[in-house]
């Protein structure tokens, strides 16, 4: 019999299938931020990759998984989507797997990131940052879940897709303070950064690499991540029973 | 297998399913024809739980649609219009993970899958990418993908549209080949008339989202329009003789011909022609028209099916 995780796995499997058949698109996807981490860096005050590494795995995790949505497109116009509404996968399974496939490859993705840090000094805490990424793939999957959602609803209009995923995820990195510190802002600015859920992401994600484990700030990155989680998985299925 | 009653789906202004109700039992074979718009595939969709109804109730496979949907998605096949395998996939690929999804283990999903490549003659394509096969090869992997599960109800919406007649005939021939195999109930929509003429033993009549019939085709025709016999004469007045030696069968006479629009023509015509030698006036032609779907539906709605539901007058009406 199948179950939640069993749907999600053939849902999971089905989708990065052809990204592992075709290993050189994976690849240049995953040396991608090491370029950015290299010509970057060198730009900030010494010490901070520690600061500052975590903010680039949360940036590269944030960057995939908003683009779940524009496989979708294409699998929406094509009828294998409609194929897979039909069968008896749970519909959560088909949102978190999809999420799942961009995911996956973010997370071996920032171990290379890691590894080609340390040797610069960075330092982190394993359990620390192994709690981090179960927090950020929470969060991630309710990104995700939200982009098949904005997929569906723009089903016939694929510029709708592109405009509104371009012009939310920049406010959504920069109000997070994840390439600089958020502290030194205006009042205005701060605010806005309270108010969006991937700040308290990215503050547990620092705190956690940082070996600091059992603090408010990884409980309020569990807590915004998933309420993340959870409005996307609701909005996700709504739309999909929803949508003709 | 199938019973609805009242369903209905209002997209904002435009009733495109007004009110069906549809019984369908075990084992049958069920064309829904109609042109397009004419609301087939929102009905089929609503009862493979992909859209829900505006309001009325359907059960399939013994399942409430909107209440009970993955005891239906469990029961079902599907084959959409578009292409069921993801284009970037292969072939075998989404077969396995299709019998996945429906809770077969990855042994039994690869058995499964293995044999229907086989009896669906995609041996050759099935581990090529989807994006590079031909019309008919996807279309016959789409079916595979429905029936990897070997439901007892199939719903396929407009399965050969797109494609060449060999492979229209090809796939007729899996579907009637499966039917009898396996007994599995078939709903199928089309707007080809010959399609549903020949494979179905029921024909559902739909038009502006209601059933205007619901009959073999055989019946619909002979119930609806009736055959037309054409009797050609060598002059005029042998014309007018020959219409009052058969003035029990009212033709109409146009010119030197005279057309009859009657019952199992083929039996009665040789009657008529030797009734017509025996009073003098002796045929010189004569020509069987069997009616098509195309007439019952032109004799229900005063348009054609063939003309994408624009209204076209023809001979046989003013017969």
């Amino acid at each position: 019999m199948t179950t939640l995780i069993t749907d999600t796995r053939t849902v999971f499997s089905r989708e990065l299938r052809p990204v592992l058949r075709d290993p050189f698109t994976i690849t240049f996807a995953m040396v991608q931020p090491l370029v950015f981490l290299g010509l970057f860096t060198p730009l900030l005050p010494d010490d901070s990759l520690q600061w500052f590494v975590p903010g680039i795995i949360v940036m590269s995790c944030l960057f995939a998984s908003s683009m779940t949505g524009s496989n979708l497109l294409f699998e929406i116009q094509t009828g294998s989507h409609e194929r897979m509404l039909v069968t008896p996968l749970r519909r959560p399974a088909l949102l978190i797997g999809r999420a799942l496939k961009e995911i996956v490859p973010m997370f071996a993705q920032a171990a290379l990131i890691v590894a080609v840090c340390v040797p610069f000094g960075f330092r982190f805490n394993l359990a620390g940052a192994l709690l981090g990424l179960i927090i950020l793939a929470a969060f991630c999957i309710g990104l995700g879940a939200l982009s098949y959602t904005l997929a569906l609803a723009s089903k016939n209009q694929e510029w709708l897709f592109w405009t509104v995923q371009q012009t939310l995820i920049f406010p959504l990195l920069l109000l997070a303070g994840v390439l600089l510190p958020i502290e030194n802002g205006p009042g205005w600015l701060r605010a806005l950064a309270k108010g969006n859920p991937l700040s308290y992401v990215v503050d547990a994600e620092r705190a956690l690499f940082g070996g600091d484990i059992w603090t408010s700030a990884t409980l309020a990155g569990v807590i915004a991540a998933g309420a993340t989680a959870a409005l996307g998985l609701w909005a996700g299925v709504r739309a999909m029973r929803n949508s003709d | 297998m199938i019973e609805t009653q009242g369903l209905t789906k209002h997209f904002k202004d435009v009733r495109a399913v007004d009110g069906i109700d549809l019984t369908v039992a075990p084992g049958e074979l069920v064309a829904l024809l109609g042109p397009n718009g004419a609301g087939k595939s929102t009905t089929l969709r609503m009862l493979t739980t992909l859209i829900p109804p505006t309001s009325g109730t359907a059960r399939v496979a013994g399942f409430d649609v909107v209440r009970q949907q993955r005891e239906v998605r469990l029961r079902i096949g599907y084959i959409g219009q578009g292409n069921g395998a993801g284009h970037s996939q292969r072939g075998r690929d989404e077969l396995i993970s299709q019998g996945r999804a429906y809770g077969l283990g990855v042994k039994d999903a690869r058995a499964r899958a293995a044999t229907l490549i086989e009896s669906l003659g995609l041996a050759e394509v099935a581990d090529r990418k989807v994006s590079s096969l031909s019309g008919g090869q996807r279309r016959r992997l789409d079916i595979a993908m429905g029936l990897i599960h070997a439901p007892d109800l199939l719903f396929l919406d407009e399965p050969s549209t797109g494609l060449d007649p060999q492979n229209r005939a090809n796939l007729q021939e899996h579907i009637l080949d499966l039917r009898a195999r396996h007994e599995t109930t078939i709903v199928l929509t089309t707007h080809y008339l010959d399609e549903a003429d020949s494979m179905a033993e029921r024909v559902i009549v739909v038009d502006r989202g209601r059933i205007i019939a619901d009959d073999s085709p055989q019946r619909l025709k002979a119930e609806h329009v009736g055959d037309l016999i054409t009797l050609g004469f060598g002059h005029e007045a042998d014309a007018a003789s020959a219409a009052s030696t058969l003035s029990g069968l009212h033709p109409v006479r146009e010119g030197t011909r005279l057309l009859i629009s009657t019952q199992g023509a083929p039996r009665r015509v040789t009657g008529m022609l030797d009734d017509l030698r025996a009073g003098g006036s002796p045929a010189v032609e004569v020509e069987v028209t069997r009616p098509t779907l195309d007439d019952v539906f032109l004799k229900l709605t005063g348009r054609s099916l063939r003309e994408g539901g624009t209204a076209e007058t023809r001979e046989l009406v003013e017969v």
